[in-house]
């Protein structure tokens, strides 16, 4: 299990569902804090796939995941032939948490970011 | 090919060694766009780990120093055989840039982002109790039964953009479509509210004496005695269109799907293979192993 936390943002971008405010501000935070990153335009889309990078982001032991409801990610992810392993992804919800509580929550652990002051 | 099996295209921001960092405005801007675009981006500094190859193409975009690199120039690199393209962004724009990508993808032949909304049900197979009313529901086989007889989404891009109905019909809440507005149908937690409703659901085919489609049939051919002996064929269109919009409303149906209904005799194929398979699996379930030895030649008398 790696240390430090790999990031996961999922920009949704199919359907206007999560604040649009929200996503904005998550994405120029995380672009501005230094870290590297992925970003998925849509998890969704990833899972109806089959995306072998599921299966990699799964796997890699301590993922934090910027998307939408925790039980939706988990099951689109299982349903994408990735199932989450029982402990180690954290997934923050953009659709009711806000970029303030978001952002320090993803970079937590991340000894190369600074968390960017809104 | 189908759309969701044809190849796509990842982008990778890159400001590692031999490439000038991007000005923290443009690097927003930049991502922002293409995942706007439906792009998938990672953006690589050596400051933390990202994902490997995972066998997308790849295009590499960086302020590169000297010249644009190769594959080959790439440290320990992998493209797994899909290809790797360099660009260099300096003096370009965002939608420069994004033309760029664009053009990579026209060249690698990958599928064009967007043109199709990842609209289907996920099953949370922590409430599902395998009860295949879903299976039975949905008229467009986005559901099917896998190979241990459990139920599955197999068809994901058939399934109609923005109808919820199969999860509403679904009696442990157990069928999620993320991008709907309202929980627990978006994956929000199901609350003792959203089971009680759930408990108070008719079942359809119950109610109608277990075979609802055969129970459909006579009713269109009872409604069609009691109009011909009425000739009041008005009337029956209207209590028809009564109903459907009764029914519309319950599930939140779009017109769409309404329009697009396949016809009775597909309905009634696709209620025969439904039904042979209900059969199947029950009588797998019913059946009981015989844990006695085979008997032996004396036991038959052999």
């Amino acid at each position: 299990m790696t240390q430090q936390p790999r990031i996961l943002y999922c920009n949704c971008t199919y359907a206007k569902v999560v604040p649009a405010e929200t996503k904005r501000e998550v994405l120029r935070r995380l672009s501005e804090s230094g870290a590297a990153f992925d970003c998925v335009a849509d998890l969704c889309e990833m899972s109806a796939r089959r995306d072998p990078g599921l299966v990699e982001i799964a796997s890699a032991g301590n993922v934090k995941i910027a998307a939408c409801f925790p039980r939706a990610v988990k099951w689109l992810f299982h349903a994408g032939g990735a199932p989450f392993p029982n402990d180690g992804v954290d997934v923050l919800n953009m659709r009711e948490q806000d970029a303030d509580e978001i952002v320090p929550l993803l970079l937590n652990g991340h000894p190369t970011a600074e968390v960017p002051v809104p | 090919m189908s759309k969701l099996t044809e190849a796509r295209l990842r982008v990778v921001l890159y400001e590692g060694s031999g490439s000038e960092t991007i000005p923290v405005g443009d690097r927003f801007a930049l991502m922002s766009e293409l995942l706007d675009s439906g792009y998938n981006v990672t953006l690589v500094n050596g400051k933390g780990e990202v994902g490997g190859s995972d066998g997308a193409a790849l295009v590499v975009l960086g302020r590169f120093e000297g010249d644009t690199p190769s594959f080959a120039q790439a440290d320990g690199a992998d493209d797994g055989g899909a290809g790797v393209t360099f660009t260099d962004i300096r003096g370009k724009d965002t939608a420069a840039v994004l033309a760029a990508v664009q053009q990579v993808g026209e060249v690698k032949e990958t599928v064009r982002p967007g043109d199709w909304k990842p609209w289907f049900p996920v099953i949370d197979f922590d409430r599902c109790t395998n009860c295949m009313q879903c299976l039975s529901f949905c008229l467009f086989d986005v559901y099917a039964v896998d190979k241990t007889e459990t139920i599955t989404v197999q068809n994901q891009d058939k399934c109609k953009t923005d109808c919820p109905a199969c999860s509403r019909v679904c009696p442990e809440v157990a069928i999620l479509f993320p991008k709907y507005t309202k929980g627990p149908i978006n994956g929000d937690i199901v609350r003792d509210a959203d089971i009680q409703r759930e408990a108070m659901k008719v079942d359809v085919s119950t109610l109608l004496g277990g075979n609802i489609y055969a129970a459909l049939r006579d009713r269109q051919r009872d409604a069609r005695k009691r109009f011909s002996t009425e000739r009041d064929e008005s009337r029956a269109l209207i209590e028809r269109r009564r109903c459907l919009k009764k029914l519309q409303g319950d599930l939140d149906i779009p017109d769409e799907v309404l329009m697009s209904l396949p016809s009775v005799g597909d309905i009634e194929e696709r209620a025969a293979r439904a039904r042979e398979k209900a059969e199947k699996r029950r009588a797998r379930s019913q059946t009981v192993k015989d844990v006695r030895p085979a008997p032996s030649q004396e036991d038959w008398g052999i």
